[in-house]
């Protein structure tokens, strides 16, 4: 297990109910912590309509995970 | 520069950060919030951001937008925050020597913003739904979920 920090945007964010938290996971990839978020909260949107970051850089949804980084899972943007 | 803003913009001090003299053009884009999206009455809108990626993938668009095209300066600021009808909701400048490079930057520029900068909308309808944009997984309206 390791400790990630998740950082909850826009339909994520309603969808999870909060804005972050802290979190042990088995998970080793950014998609695989995606999966087990979206099967335990219900989100909507899979996971070829969302981009992962980790430590404030757009990654790779195969990027593996490490103790302590940030991770940010950016649904479908709509600036302007 | 390229800013997240939690604050109302002000084109007029925008614009005066881009002087130079040695530019022969400005062009700007000023994006509102309108009244209607897709047929539906909007009431206001919330913005957020990603606000640390924004900037760096917005900085990437800018320098982008200078290897493209024989800009001088460029700008471009995005709102966050509950807004209103007829709210600046982004404003792009662009200077240039001449015209044609600062209207084909700023158009780069807000082109790609839209596209790729993590920044979300959720519009405020008349009969009280509200929609994140661009986050339907189904349905007849491909770009909106109804929550």
């Amino acid at each position: 297990m390791i400790t990630v920090h998740i950082q909850y945007f826009a339909i994520l964010r309603e969808q999870r109910g909060l804005a972050r938290e802290t979190l042990a996971t088995p998970a080793p990839t950014a998609v695989a912590l995606y999966e087990e978020l979206r099967a335990r909260h219900g989100f909507t949107l899979p996971p070829d309509r969302v981009r992962a970051a980790i430590n404030e850089e757009f990654v790779a949804w195969d990027t593996p995970l490490r103790e302590g980084q940030s991770v940010v899972f950016i649904p479908p943007v709509a600036g302007g | 520069m390229f800013r997240i803003s939690a604050e109302p913009l002000d084109p007029a001090a925008l614009q005066r950060t881009l002087a130079d003299t040695h530019a022969g053009a400005c062009v700007t884009f000023e994006g509102w919030v309108r009244d209607h999206n897709e047929g539906h009455p909007v009431l206001a809108l919330d913005y957020e951001a990603y606000a640390p990626l924004a900037e760096k993938e917005g900085a990437r668009i800018l320098a982008e937008a200078r290897a493209k095209f024989a800009i001088r300066g460029a700008v471009c600021v995005h709102r966050v925050g509950a807004l209103n009808l007829g709210d600046l909701a982004v404003w792009v400048g662009v200077t240039a020597a001449h015209r044609g490079a600062a209207f084909d930057a700023c158009r780069y520029l807000i082109d790609e913003t839209k596209a790729r900068a993590p920044i979300w909308k959720k519009e405020h309808y008349a009969d009280s739904a509200t929609a994140w944009i661009n986050c339907a997984t189904r349905g007849d309206h491909a770009d909106r979920v109804k929550i």
